[in-house]
């Protein structure tokens, strides 16, 4: 990992953080994935409708950093059967922008297309990430991430793994 | 291995014997594979009896609409001017479009894209363009066909597609009882679900869900991840030590009653894993309203019923079970929402995207054992899946009910005994 200067991200910098939290997902490396969060995290991807307050609606997932801490500490275990054996994952990120700053973070949108194959047979998931990133003693890590499905509105397969 | 076969009679003869498949101890596997059973199911259960739809709380206002389903069956729930809730069923009835293609809304008239006919929120013909191909205006008696009973209960609605049958009342029996328990969680009386839906495709057929919903013997085990790695008390509920039970609460309903163990301990709030200091408001307010009375309500808490054929009632949180094919239904779920209660509600959201849903870590882990169950059911041998636990030890309670300990398979004898008499019914 190269150190980071500033808050001032270059698009260079920020695709291979973007890379690399994919890859970790992507081969369920927990640990790593779990120390890429800052302690105010958050982790949603919402259902339905995105504009839909995750405090009086439902989503699919809205994990604080606590809570993104149990998730891993229950895929760890083995015996989360949904994610044992675990997916076999690849994803491909694409048309990362810098899309502002708010206050120190800087705002990130991309596009995924992700595949999954499991015994059930493929899944194709796919949709808009926004990222908050930050950079905390010199490393870029990631504040915020919201998963908007393209087919959020429309029944969803098991999501067990890291979106 | 067991001798005894009973298989399905190939197409063009007699109906399945059901009384074959389905035996006190035991139940065939191709009542979770056969797509004939799963038309006949369509037609006895689905498009027959009394189904859950939706709730009151979704079309609060005049005009509100929203789809919603019974099985494959496309449906708007809507509410008229005078504020009566209509089931419409999803289809032009011209060329048979669909007419609505939004998921809610608030609209008193609905018009089918296609040639343009409108219908008013109760089904009935409003015009149609170029009135002069029909003689005229008024001259078609054409409206969107409608679910012929349509009842609710607490708001709960229920819609049956017979003209006549047993009443909604009937239908609940002793279910009933444990909505009223639900709503009595309300300061006001009253449960609103109004908190959106999450859906979950699952690859199984839907009666391993039913069966599921009341199975007090998997959790240890399905769910021992999260058990483990949060301290819940929830698996102590449901293990052998639980004094909770199992109760089949008639008409295919069934029950995990939790109050023994909440009675047990005879703390306040337990049921909901926290205690009345830190939900104040919510605790005067029970007791503002249900004087002496609350207390009992406070420790006992929420029911977990299973409400044939497809309305689960988990404590928080509210399932709807919808079949789509033999081997595929979806799971919509959301979180109970308290009238009165905001300092719950916002917790019961967040508990309930936790453990619920595609991602949640409770169901996601259910969801893959009813797919990795349905893909065991199609293969061949041993034919039986076993439905006998603790048949030694039921007993009949003071209301004349079956009941069964915390881990036996009370519920899913009571879900099957009425099956059989739905499927073998020749009415």
């Amino acid at each position: 990992m190269t150190a980071v200067a500033d808050a001032g991200l270059d698009l260079r910098q920020i695709e291979q953080f973007l890379y690399r939290e994919a890859r970790y997902a992507d081969e369920h490396d927990y640990d790593a994935w779990e120390a890429l969060w800052t302690d105010d995290a958050l982790y949603w991807v919402p259902a339905g409708d995105d504009a839909a307050d995750p405090r009086s609606q439902v989503s699919v997932i809205y994990d604080n950093r606590n809570r993104i801490a149990t998730r891993l500490k229950q895929l760890r275990t083995g015996k989360r059967y949904s994610q044992s054996p675990p997916s076999n994952l690849r994803r491909v990120i694409s048309n990362v922008e810098i899309l502002g700053t708010e206050g120190s973070d800087t705002v990130v949108g991309a596009n995924f297309v992700l595949v999954e194959s499991r015994t059930r047979g493929m899944e194709i998931w796919a949709g808009r990430v926004t990222y908050k990133l930050r950079v905390v003693d010199g490393e870029i890590r990631l504040a915020y991430k919201k998963v908007s499905l393209v087919n959020k509105d429309q029944p969803l397969p098991t999501l067990a793994f890291l979106i | 291995m067991d001798c005894v076969t009973a298989t399905v009679p190939q197409a063009g003869t007699d109906r399945p014997d059901y009384s074959a498949l389905i035996q006190p101890e035991r139940v065939h596997g191709s009542l979770y594979t056969d797509p004939r059973i799963f038309a006949e199911e369509l037609e006895r259960i689905w498009y027959r009896t009394w189904v859950y739809v939706g709730h009151e709380s979704e079309v609060p206002q005049p005009g509100d609409y929203v789809r919603k389903n019974i099985g494959p069956q496309d449906l708007v729930m809507t509410r008229d001017r005078e504020g009566q809730v209509h089931l419409l069923v999803n289809r032009c009835a011209h060329r048979a479009n669909l007419v609505c293609e939004d998921e809610r809304g608030n609209s008193n008239s609905f018009r089918c894209p296609y040639h343009g006919w409108t219908f008013r929120n109760n089904g009935e013909l409003l015009g149609y363009p170029y009135h002069q191909g029909y003689g005229g205006r008024g001259k078609l008696n054409l409206g969107m066909a409608t679910v012929p009973r349509v009842e609710s209960y607490r708001g709960f609605v229920f819609g049956s597609f017979a003209e006549d049958g047993p009443t909604l009342t009937e239908h609940l029996g002793a279910a009933a009882g444990e909505i009223d328990r639900l709503c009595r969680l309300s300061p006001e009386g009253e449960v609103e679900l109004n908190a959106g839906w999450l859906k979950h495709r699952t690859r199984a057929n839907w009666k391993l869900l039913a069966e599921n919903e009341t199975d007090g013997y998997h959790p240890q085990f399905v769910h021992g991840s999260i058990f483990s790695v949060t301290g819940s008390p929830i698996g102590a509920l449901y293990s052998e030590k639980s004094t909770a039970v199992t109760r089949d609460l008639g008409n295919g309903h069934s029950e995990n009653d939790l109050r023994p163990e909440f009675r047990r301990h005879g703390e306040p709030m337990r049921w909901f894993g926290t205690t009345p200091d830190r939900v104040p408001d919510y605790v005067a307010k029970m007791r503002q309203a249900y004087g002496d009375e609350a207390e009992q309500i406070l420790v006992e808490g929420a029911p977990h019923v299973m409400i044939f054929p497809n309305l689960f009632i988990a404590e928080i949180q509210v399932f709807v079970i919808q079949p789509l094919s033999v081997d595929e239904c979806v799971q919509h779920s959301t979180a109970v929402q308290l009238k009165g209660a905001p300092e719950l509600n916002r917790r019961m959201i967040s508990q309930s995207i936790g453990s619920v849903g595609p991602a949640g870590m409770l169901l996601a882990d259910d969801t893959e054992m009813y797919e990795r169950n349905q893909v065991g059911a199609e293969q061949l041998r041993p034919e039986w899946l076993e439905i006998r636990r603790g048949m030694h030890r039921e007993r009949v309670d003071e209301r004349g009910l079956r009941v069964g300990t915390a881990t036996d398979e009370t519920g899913m004898r009571g879900f099957w005994s009425h099956y059989k008499t739905l499927m073998e019914d020749d009415k």
